[in-house]
């Protein structure tokens, strides 16, 4: 590819590569993103290449591998324009028949549409389905436009536009004031406003600034930030540029989990094409801006999310935090000023440059402006990345969009905001999704993890589980969080265990408040956030736990038995065999029994039967 | 250990304490895990003390100081999976297999990590085994998934003893 040098070049590119895409008469994409190659995507890619090439299809047909659609617990997914067909579970044997039927006779298969779990009803398209329907998805819909891999994909697709207007016309200042007036606050967690801190880091003099797009999605249960730089990279890489003209920074670092391998090579792979094009380096599009990213592989540590921290470890030490009294801003990465935003935040920059910033602000709340992606999980129906306008109740998200539960069982919580966040109970469901008031009840909106519980959820388990997480992850330099987390864990254990005392939960209270209060960094003030949330609106479950040692969930290993119903046992023996403690025994056709000195509640014996006749009490 | 990959990852990042974590990942990629030789050479090649870059080594989770067994069961610890029921499975894994998250099987076979979060949260469980992800999994899943591993490792045993043929899965050296 040749170098782009000037705005009219960049523009002469677009004009050609959409005047040779008009004799493409149909476009196939299927969905390479990780939750659909979890589903084999990539036989079902294969697959319908081969069949394109077989029917001598290849020079009409597009075959597009994209990122994320969203709709995980479908995949693998393929949508075929014209018509916007959604297909769902497709097979590499289904590959043969959407060729020949969908792409060369423009039928549709009714098998592979989705169908509703309720109604039955059968959908065409995406806008048709009730996941989609509710949602506002202006950044996850433009991973179907584009090949992440393909910089032409971007750019036909109308992508670089807003690089142009920041650097011809545009000055710093009226960037920071679009992105002040837009009220873009940081999708990481924080939600601090994304203008005010581009205008320090814009104020403060220094030899060389920097801009880091943090892609440490170090929040278990959430993977939005993954599917969004896996999916379109160049959209992060075009608001990181945005970003770095407004501040005056010269050099970027993307900063990338390791083990999202998907995520680390299509982000260096638009590196390399951008910099072929021009579009990073010195003089982009001949002007005297010049801006090179970087990518920079994190080692996978949960403090790493936090700024400082991750920028010790770009510097190749261990990601420890240190105190903010001088902001990043100001002194940052090699202590020079330094603006870091999320994989999300950036994503958002290019639309408030090409729309401005009232039509950003034309969705959300008052404080919260624009739309987030959840990452909707757990024990609901349709799990996978909804986007939806700030201010969307969380009830909408988890019945509407998420189908409810996803076998019958009722959903009594969400938990939202990863470790840093808390458990909302089912009668805060009317909350809206915005920053302030999820903070307000106890919970954040965190980087957009949702996950959604039920009766089997034992919610003292799920404070024991991110305790255990945090004590884990406690880079351990200041003293609350290293030693405070560890005493939190041992009385939960306390609990879980059956040796519980009232008076516990007091004392839990008071050393969450002052981690809360004295901890160096923000995982660690946010850390006691689940074991606070749970016990001001699960307060009666711990009561079982410490009173009745009872696990009303039928979770805690200590507080629960396995039984055979012996009404449902038809003596069929699969249990026996996959027991691998012999602690089952029986007799072929007869009912069986559990020997609860030697059951290691493992669960395999209930995974395994078919009848549900094995029991938790 | 041969140390040319080393001088490879090294090449071109001499003198550069700043390319720690990225010299180390290559050295992660290509050896499995970061033998002792290699953080010597390292702390050499990059300038920084033998200590800072242990430090760095054993601070960063992605960074194994034993090697792993040749099956390497990654089972994922997100909250999606969680509530979904992954501790049954680590369980599972480490009753099934007699070895703790980190560990190696005896036999070299097997190792568990236990591991925050793999990034496919909708489908969980996760366990990804070598890279490759499987959803959705019970113990019972997990159990026959392990079981399959196994026979198949006995299979490829006895057609290479037909063979003559020399084993293709080294047992991973015991721990120091």
């Amino acid at each position: 590819m040749t170098r782009l040098n000037s705005y009219r070049e960049l523009e002469h590119l677009r004009q050609r590569l959409l005047e040779q895409r008009q004799t493409i008469t149909t476009t196939v994409m299927v969905c390479g993103g990780t939750g659909c190659r979890t589903s084999n995507s990539q036989a079902v890619i294969d697959a319908v290449r081969e069949e394109l090439t077989s029917q001598g299809l290849d020079g009409s047909v597009r075959l597009c591998v994209t990122g994320c659609h969203g709709f995980c617990e479908q995949g693998p997914v393929v949508i075929i324009e014209p018509g916007n067909i959604f297909y769902c579970h497709v097979t590499p044997e289904d590959a043969f028949e959407i060729v020949y039927q969908t792409v060369m006779k423009g039928e549709v298969i009714e098998r592979l549409l989705y169908e509703d779990p309720v109604s039955g009803e059968r959908f065409k398209t995406e806008g048709e389905i009730p996941f989609y329907k509710a949602q506002e998805r202006r950044i996850l819909s433009r991973n179907r436009l584009v090949d992440p891999c393909s910089i032409e994909d971007y750019i036909a697709a109308g992508g670089y536009s807003a690089l142009p207007i920041v650097l011809n016309g545009m000055t710093p200042q009226n960037i920071v004031n679009e992105i002040k007036a837009s009220g873009l606050r940081g999708r990481g967690g924080g939600g601090f406003p994304t203008g005010r801190k581009w205008a320090e880091c814009m104020e403060t003099p220094g030899d060389e600034k920097y801009v880091i797009c943090n892609a440490d999605e170090g929040d278990p249960g959430a993977y939005m930030d993954r599917c969004v730089l896996e999916g379109n990279p160049h959209l992060v890489l075009e608001g990181m540029m945005v970003g770095a003209r407004a501040v005056g920074a010269s050099k970027g670092y993307i900063y990338v989990r390791n083990e999202y391998p998907l995520a680390v090579k299509n982000s260096r792979i638009a590196v390399e094409q951008a910099r072929e094009l021009g579009l990073l380096g010195n003089n982009i599009l001949g002007t005297s801006f010049s801006f090179d990213v970087e990518i920079a592989r994190g080692g996978g540590a949960f403090v790493c999310g936090e700024s400082t921290a991750l920028m010790a470890s770009i510097e190749g030490k261990v990601g420890e935090p240190r105190p903010k009294d001088v902001h990043t801003v100001v002194d940052g990465l090699y202590h020079q000023p330094t603006t870091l935003n999320n994989v999300e935040t950036w994503a958002n920059v290019p639309a408030i440059i090409l729309n401005g910033s009232s039509w950003f602000a034309s969705e959300g709340t008052k404080g919260s402006k624009g739309t987030k992606i959840l990452s909707l999980t757990g024990r609901v129906k349709n799990t996978g990345l909804v986007e939806v306008a700030m201010g969307t109740s969380i009830r909408e998200v988890v019945f509407d969009i998420g189908g409810g539960s996803a076998n019958g069982n009722k959903i009594r919580a969400v938990q939202t905001g990863g470790p840093s966040g808390g458990c909302l109970p089912l009668d805060k469901f009317d909350l809206a999704v915005d920053f302030d008031v999820l903070a307000e009840a106890g919970s954040m909106i965190g980087s957009g993890g949702m996950v959604v519980m039920d009766e089997e959820t034992c919610m003292v388990d799920v404070a024991k589980y991110f305790l255990t997480f945090l004590q884990d992850e406690s880079c351990g330099k200041c003293l609350p969080c290293r030693v405070g987390i560890d005493r939190m864990l041992e009385i939960i254990t306390d609990i879980t265990e059956g040796r519980g005392r009232m008076e516990q939960l007091d004392l839990l209270e008071e050393l969450g408040d002052t981690i809360s209060q004295t901890a160096l960094c923000g995982l660690g003030r946010t850390a006691p956030n689940p074991v606070l949330s749970t016990l001001r609106y699960f307060r009666p479950e711990y009561e079982a736990h410490i009173k009745e040692k009872r696990c009303p969930a039928g979770v805690c290993k200590a507080l629960i038995t396995y039984r055979i119903d012996p009404d449902k046992c038809t003596g069929c023996g699969v249990c026996l065999r996959s027991c691998v403690h012999g602690a089952i025994t029986g007799q072929k056709k007869e009912v069986h029994v559990i020997d609860t000195q030697l059951c290691q509640k493992c669960g395999v014996c209930r995974s395994e039967c078919k009848f549900d006749a094995v029991q938790v009490v | 250990m041969p140390l040319q990959a080393l001088d490879q990852i090294l090449e071109g990042r001499r003198s550069q304490p700043n390319q720690l974590i990225e010299v180390l990942q290559d050295v992660q990629k290509s050896y499995g895990y970061i033998p002792r030789e290699a953080i010597e050479s390292v702390s050499k090649g990059l300038g920084v003390p033998l200590i800072e870059v242990y430090r760095v080594a054993s601070f960063y989770k992605a960074f194994k100081l034993k090697p792993s067994g040749k099956h390497v069961l990654t089972m994922c610890a997100g909250t999606a999976c969680h509530v979904r029921g992954s501790g049954l499975l680590l369980d599972h894994a480490v009753s099934q297999l007699g070895v703790k998250p980190g560990e190696v099987t005896p036999d070299g076979l097997f190792s568990i990590e236990h591991v925050n979060c793999l990034g496919a949260c909708a489908l969980g469980p996760i366990i990804a085994e070598n890279g490759s992800y499987h959803h959705h999994v019970t113990p019972a899943k997990l159990r026959k998934l392990i079981e399959t591993l196994r026979s198949q490792e006995v299979e490829d045993a006895h057609y290479d003893q037909a063979q003559q043929l020399p084993r293709t899965g080294t047992p991973a050296p015991a721990a120091p």
